[in-house]
């Protein structure tokens, strides 16, 4: 192909190929302005707003700073929906784990082939249908009249969900309309989040550590305590970033599921959208971010990040 | 001298791939012992077996008189170095080493100076407090080696341990590690697939070849006197001589080998031959010569002594003579 020096394109690109900081500011600027303007300024408008207040009696936003909006956060009835949200957070990352961590060791260590890409699929499929559809069909199912009951009933353990139920803090009418049942169905839907990233990290893992253990003298159950599980921490702590910040976030499944104490994020969405209140709601939409900050500085911490 | 280890027709299966086949070994106390052989001989296996990380489908396999076969690896008297060192990425030098001792219970005051005397063992005191990432592949392979002899094993297990390292490094190992092996006194079984290596620091050779071991005895034995063509060509090179050769030559249809240092060109001997040089390479410390006879590719290494240089000049294309005398003919069982 003849060399066409003077053609537009060659020129422009010449113009590009020498100019390496002009090259990387256009190629950064859609994504940059997206992340500064859009995202950041959201979450800065948000802090702004916190110190605002609400005229109670005009109904209207009142712009002079303030921190009265603040202090209505931390009463007690706000509080009670932070702990609430974190203790659930807490358990439904715990819960991930230890239903997460045999699945996800079995997949890495002793599958491989058709039945790796088989179980993977199962751990994933339920991802491609909607939130939405599942958490009714989980409604369904822990219903007073649902599979979950009549199961108790087949065993003749119906006393046993109704001494369930009768537990403080954790029971309720039925599994539906108890925290038990949120809690269930956070751990049904986050668990993928889970799972795969400790399985990426059980597959790091490589087996001649683990011979390694035995080998000079440890026991199984050392050498998951001392090899195994410091090694994977980071893949659980990615993974629990996800089951973490999904369940704060959540206000679908405490709506549907649950004797409707609210959680932080049905709070917020109160707040702003019956109460009208946008101040309190951008105050109490501050709490998970803080709260999220913190877990990810203790995640970095592990390691997490390298393990994503 | 006792025993340490003992293989008693001992087999192990992968599929349809016999790993080991019926395999009887017996390898004494503070002997340097090299399995050696081709990758997929079996040699692994067999190490790994002793380990305990495979079980036997058949057979025995004995410890000091003790069957072990089926003992799972943590209560077994014996250390792995391992091929990829697997040393534990997250903690230091010193805390690697010092892995064995803590999971058996012993007191940290006994732990400190053992460990001490380990990383002088094998020169890294300095660098107790590194992480594994932080050293070079042969610094890797000392930690492996003191964290394993710490324990003070019955038996030392060797899977490949020289086999990351560039060719300097290795040459300096193999020495150390015959070295250490004299100063601790402990039966190494090492498994190698580099012949070399094998003949430098063993005093007794395995030779393996799909399961089963083709050929035992000392370096000098395995390489002068090869049991068959598979030990004949595996070890050094070989020059085999088939039937026809070979009645031309000793009278007797029996294939036998010769090594091509047993050769000299030019002159004639108990056993001559007359070929053309195909090929000539200059290795320094001698020259390698690929001679044609009668169909037949002979390879010669003649040593470059300064009477040797002075008066012989061969080239490529060349008409020469080739002769060695009866005692380096070696029959193939």
């Amino acid at each position: 192909m003849p060399f066409r020096e003077f053609s537009l394109i060659r020129r422009l690109s010449t113009y590009f190929y020498t100019r390496r900081r002009l090259r990387l500011a256009l190629l950064l600027a859609l994504p940059v302005g997206w992340l500064v303007v859009v995202y950041g300024g959201s979450l800065g408008s948000l802090l702004l707003n916190s110190f605002f207040r609400i005229d109670s009696f005009s109904g209207t936003i009142d712009r002079t700073p303030t921190l009265e909006t603040w202090r209505q956060v931390f009463t007690d009835a706000n509080m009670a929906v932070a702990g609430r949200t974190i203790g659930m957070a807490t358990a439904v990352t715990i819960a991930s784990v230890l239903i997460g961590f045999p699945l996800a060791y079995r997949i890495a260590r002793f599958t491989s082939g058709r039945a790796k890409t088989a179980l993977v699929l199962a751990v994933l499929i339920p991802l491609w249908s909607s939130y939405l559809v599942r958490v009714y069909a989980w409604k369904l199912l822990l219903a007073s009249e649902g599979v979950a009951a009549w199961f108790f009933n087949v065993f003749g353990a119906s006393s046993v969900l109704g001494w369930i139920l009768s537990l403080p803090l954790i029971g309720g009418p039925s599994l539906s309309t108890s925290s038990l049942g949120q809690f269930l169905v956070f751990t049904y839907i986050w668990l993928p989040y889970m799972v795969l990233p400790m399985q990426a990290a059980v597959e790091r893992l490589p087996e001649s550590l683990l011979e390694a253990s035995a080998d000079l003298g440890a026991s199984p159950a050392t050498t998951f305590r001392r090899i195994t599980w410091p090694l994977i921490l980071p893949g659980v702590a990615a993974g629990s970033i996800f089951t973490f910040s999904l369940t704060l976030g959540d206000y679908i499944i405490p709506t549907i599921i649950g004797n409707s104490s609210p959680f932080i994020g049905l709070a917020i969405y109160s707040q702003q959208g019956v109460a009208g209140n946008l101040p309190l709601a951008a105050a109490l939409a501050i709490i998970p971010v803080v709260v999220m900050g913190l877990y990810l500085t203790g995640a970095r911490k592990l390691g997490a990040f390298e393990a994503l | 001298m006792s025993v340490a280890v003992e293989f008693n027709q001992v087999s192990k299966a992968f599929g349809t791939v016999k790993a080991a086949d019926s395999v009887n070994l017996i390898i004494e106390d503070g002997e340097f012992f090299s399995m050696l052989g081709p990758s997929g001989s079996g040699k692994t296996t067999c190490l790994r077996l002793v380990a305990g990380f495979e079980t036997p489908d058949s057979g025995h396999i004995l410890l000091h008189g003790v069957d072990v076969s089926s003992l799972p690896p943590h209560a077994r008297d014996v250390n792995t170095v391992f091929q990829d060192y697997a040393l534990f990425p997250h903690m230091s030098v010193a805390e690697n080493v010092e892995y064995g001792l803590k999971v058996k219970g012993v007191a940290p005051a006994e732990r400190r100076t053992k460990v001490a005397d380990a990383l002088a063992l094998v020169h890294l005191d300095s660098h107790a407090e590194r992480r594994p990432s932080q050293l070079s592949g042969g610094q890797r392979q000392r930690v492996a080696l003191a964290r394993a002899l710490i324990n003070e094993p019955s038996v030392l297990l060797l899977d490949e341990p020289l086999g990351a390292l560039d060719l300097k490094l290795r040459q300096t190992m193999q020495t150390e590690l015959k070295n250490i092996q004299r100063q601790v006194g402990i039966t190494f079984i090492f498994v190698t697939h580099d012949q070399e290596e094998a003949l430098t620091m063993s005093d007794r050779i395995a030779v393996f070849n799909n399961g089963q071991i083709e050929q035992i005895g000392t370096p000098s034995e395995i390489y002068e006197s090869p049991r068959n063509l598979f030990v004949a060509e595996f070890v050094g090179t070989s020059n085999v001589f088939d039937s026809g050769l070979a009645e031309q030559l000793l009278g007797s249809r029996d294939r036998f080998t010769v090594r091509p240092e047993k050769i000299r060109l030019g002159v004639a001997g108990e056993c001559t031959v007359t070929g053309t040089i195909t090929d000539l390479v200059y290795l320094g410390m001698y020259t390698r010569y690929r001679i044609d006879v009668q169909g037949i590719q002979l390879t010669v290494a003649e040593q470059n002594t300064e009477s040797r240089l002075a008066m012989s000049s061969h080239a490529v294309g060349d008409e020469v003579q080739a002769s060695w005398s009866k005692e380096s003919c070696r029959l193939l069982a």
